[in-house]
């Protein structure tokens, strides 16, 4: 036998799984992209500078954060997932330092104040997107109806859907009648031209009448952030994370499941509607949910380590953004829901260890 | 649920890559000239030397006196002169002291296969002592004398015997061929076993991966007239660990930081159990194994009956040398196994394997920061929390590592294997454990 180089010495095991870091992010990136894509489709090239702008503060936090700790972690792709979600999280007329202050606030302050990676309490992204909203709270609240929804020759602001119908009960000071969907109509909020084709085609098809605003909300057709709109793209994001067990199906089911059953049950109650009377498919369809149950909420970092804490995170996440969303100030409640809960995420941890082998229930202790 | 037996938590399903030798049938190796065969194989005081350099020693003959009850005996595998005794390193890290033989003259049993001895009216304490004089340890790899295992403490009903034919560790093949090519001698070790240990009821786990040797060791038993359930396991890592086999089988769990004879249980590999067999009815020494010869980068993968003491160089000879530059050599399988990287270094009695991997099979991801993605508490089979007890450990915590179960981790690599960040776990639970003993 040849003398050949030194063999590495390492502990066992010996083999590894596929699975690293970058892949993880990699794959939570690639997940998001076609939602982004439409965002920037929907909203004009001017999207497009605001993700840009978010990347490279992204971009610029982490070399700082971890240049201060003499690291270079740029190719864990984690910090260019923060860049993305800041901005997906973003109205698309937002002045461009708002973006980069976000991405920059929350690389260096949410995480490398913490330690990097791995060692923050709380989502970067939405840390960072919460810090803005509360510094420029004007402009992350003017939100443009899209030229493909309205059909104008060119976009106008307005409300997003969820805050038409905030600001149109508190002005009413009372129950709307109807539901959220028609109270939108009496408000006059435009439906796509698509969209109502969509519905009349759908009922001449199987005769089940549909509301067009909620195929352009399922389709994105509709004003918001620029990741957050097209509910279609999203979950076809989330699944394919689920297939890849990118994240657990735990986080986004009890999540959305613990909302829409409140939604069911109270959400009737605004519009002067009895209980279960509420409008879960528009609840689902509307807002940052989506965005938020299947990619923000699922963070590693900052949710539970085991299935069990996963599933009492998701519900008070979920029992939050009902909470906010229909007795809040607030249209919309998913970020600061998750934030919150990621304050619980150590006492989760602490009180969900998992159960040893071999050793008494009673006895159960959390390492 | 199907009705396939497996152990309820953790666990994943590591590449097999068994197939690259589970139909390659086991020969004798080549016996090298000269053959080092160490003098601690096995777990407890190493055995002391009774040769000099100079001397002459018979196939099967006695070189290393157990040293105490947790201790074995070593024989020399081969007719020759003693050499020297000199230091060696084990693929472990353990250095101990080996005796060397040159290899010559005429061989005292090989190719006699016949029983020499009416083993079937001997009694528990007579075939205990043949098993001790014999050197035998446990050949899953922890290598543990078997006489202090088997030997039931007065008054200890045992309710179970349970043989690990499981051979959960990707790679190897050499328990699949033995269960394949050696059922019957399989079968009446297990009767020898039974006589010793008198248990109620006895079982063989097997993963469904080796339908054929659960079959193989059906009809033995029935033709041997052995009452016995064949298990077949659902293929899952760390399924032949003895705490999942038993919870498996008998649904029961083996207490932390208790032994298997707690819940009325003695478990054995199937390997033992053919060395037990052979030590008893051929009154033959441990002095030889069946070794898996695997990996990428190996020419010609194989499962080689390997005199003890033999240099891995020349397994890796014989099975036509390297086809690619490996990166790694692993002696035992690659979940748990060792690195090493003198080729000198020998067969030990508990080397079930010998693995040359290329950089593609040891690939890794490179290290990060732990994610908290939770994937090492929900793939430990012990119910541990790894992410947490690292960092314990890494913060010098080792009370609270220990309090946290520490001592339960079997260091069986499931949670490093998944783990996303590449955290050294099991270095660091190794290195837990040690810091734990000297300060606690």
């Amino acid at each position: 036998m040849e003398d050949e180089k030194l063999k590495l010495i390492t502990g066992s095991p010996q083999i590894h799984s596929l699975a690293s870091t970058s892949r993880v992010m990699g794959g939570v990136i690639l997940a998001l992209l076609p939602a982004g894509i439409w965002g920037v489709w929907l909203f004009g090239p001017r999207a497009g500078a605001v993700i840009l702008v978010s990347l490279a503060g992204a971009a610029a936090g982490e070399l700082i954060g971890a240049g201060l700790m003499k690291k270079n972690t740029l190719a864990d792709g984690s910090a260019f997932l923060t860049g993305l979600l800041v901005a997906y999280n973003m109205p698309v007329s937002v002045p461009l330092y708002v973006p980069a202050t976000a991405s920059l606030f929350a690389l260096l302050v949410a995480k490398w104040t913490f330690g990097g990676l791995g060692n923050n309490w709380i989502n970067p992204a939405l840390a960072g997107r919460v810090f803005v909203f509360f510094s420029w709270t004007s402009a992350m609240t003017k939100w443009t109806l899209p030229v493909k929804l309205t059909g104008a020759a060119e976009a106008v602001t307005g409300a997003t859907v969820l805050g038409a119908v905030k600001t149109g009960l508190a002005d009413l000071g009372g129950p709307g009648g109807g539901g959220p969907v028609e109270f939108l109509k009496s408000l006059d909020f435009p439906a796509s031209a698509f969209a109502q084709d969509l519905a009349r085609g759908f009922q001449g098809l199987t005769g089940l009448e549909t509301e067009a605003l909620k195929w352009d909300l399922f389709f994105g057709l509709t004003p918001g952030c620029i990741g957050e709109v097209s509910t279609l793209l999203l979950l076809l994001g989330g699944a394919a994370l689920l297939f890849t067990r990118i994240i657990n199906w735990e986080i986004p089911f009890f999540y959305l499941g613990s909302f829409a059953l409140l939604t069911g049950i109270f959400g009737g109650l605004p519009f002067g509607k009895g209980l279960f009377a509420g409008d879960v498919v528009f609840h689902l369809l509307s807002g940052g949910l989506i965005l938020g149950a299947f990619f923000m909420a699922t963070d590693m970092v900052t949710s539970p380590l085991t299935k069990k804490g996963m599933i009492i995170y998701a519900l008070g996440t979920g029992f939050l953004t009902f909470l906010i969303r229909q007795y809040g100030s607030f249209p919309e409640g998913v970020s600061l829901a998750i934030i919150l809960m990621n304050i619980f995420v150590p006492v989760i941890n602490r009180y969900t260890g998992p159960k040893r082998f071999g050793v008494a229930k009673t006895k159960t202790k959390a390492a | 649920m199907s009705g396939i037996k497996t152990f309820p938590k953790g666990g994943l399903h590591p590449p097999g890559r068994k197939a690259l030798c589970s139909s390659v049938e086991i020969k004798n190796a080549v016996i090298p000239p000269v053959l080092t065969v160490p003098l601690q194989q096995h777990l407890g005081k190493p055995a002391l030397p009774l040769v000099e350099p100079g001397m002459e020693v018979r196939e099967g003959m006695l070189i290393g006196r157990a040293d105490g009850f947790i201790s074995a005996n070593v024989h020399s595998p081969v007719p020759g002169r003693v050499k020297s005794l000199k230091a060696v390193f084990l693929p472990n890290g353990l250095q101990t002291q080996a005796v060397e033989i040159e290899f010559f003259g005429e061989f005292d049993r090989s190719g006699r296969r016949t029983e020499g001895r009416k083993w079937e009216d001997l009694g528990a304490e007579e075939l205990l002592k043949i098993v001790e004089d014999q050197g035998i340890v446990g050949m899953g790899g922890a290598t543990f004398p078997a006489h202090a295992k088997f030997k039931v403490p007065q008054g200890t009903r045992i309710e179970y015997l349970v043989i690990n034919g499981v051979e959960c560790e990707p790679y190897l093949c050499s328990d699949h061929r033995l269960m394949l090519e050696k059922p019957r001698e399989i079968i009446r070790g297990i009767r020898i076993l039974r006589t010793i240990i008198q248990p109620e009821k006895i079982a063989i786990g097997v993963e469904l991966n080796k339908a054929d040797a659960i079959e193989a060791l059906r009809k033995a038993a029935e033709a041997e007239g052995l009452p016995l359930a064949v298990v077949p396991l659902k293929v899952k890592y760390p399924q032949g660990d003895e705490k999942q086999l038993l919870k498996a089988v008998t649904r029961r769990e083996v207490p932390s930081g208790a032994l298997p004879s707690a819940i009325g249980a003695v478990v054995s590999n199937v390997g033992t159990v053919f060395a037990v067999y052979e030590a008893v009815a051929l009154d033959k020494p441990l002095i030889e194994r069946v070794v898996t010869v695997s990996g990428g980068a190996i020419a010609a993968p194989a499962n080689l009956k390997v005199r003890i003491g033999t240099p891995i160089r020349s397994l890796i000879e014989e099975c036509g040398g390297f086809r690619e530059p490996p990166v790694k050599l692993v002696a035992g399988g690659p979940m748990m196994g060792f690195t090493f990287y003198d080729p000198e270094t020998p067969v030990t009695k508990g080397t079930s394997g010998i693995l040359a991997l290329t950089k593609q099979e040891a690939a890794a991801a490179p290290r990060t920061f732990c994610l908290q993605c939770g994937k090492c508490i929900a793939v430990c089979p012990m119910g541990l929390n790894p992410t947490g007890l690292f960092k314990l450990i890494d913060h010098s915590g080792y009370a609270r590592a220990v309090e946290g179960g520490l001592l339960d981790c079997k260091e069986c690599g499931a949670c490093a294997f998944a783990c996303p960040a590449h955290i050294p776990l099991v270095q660091g639970f190794k290195l837990g454990k040690l810091m734990s003993r000297k300060e606690l």
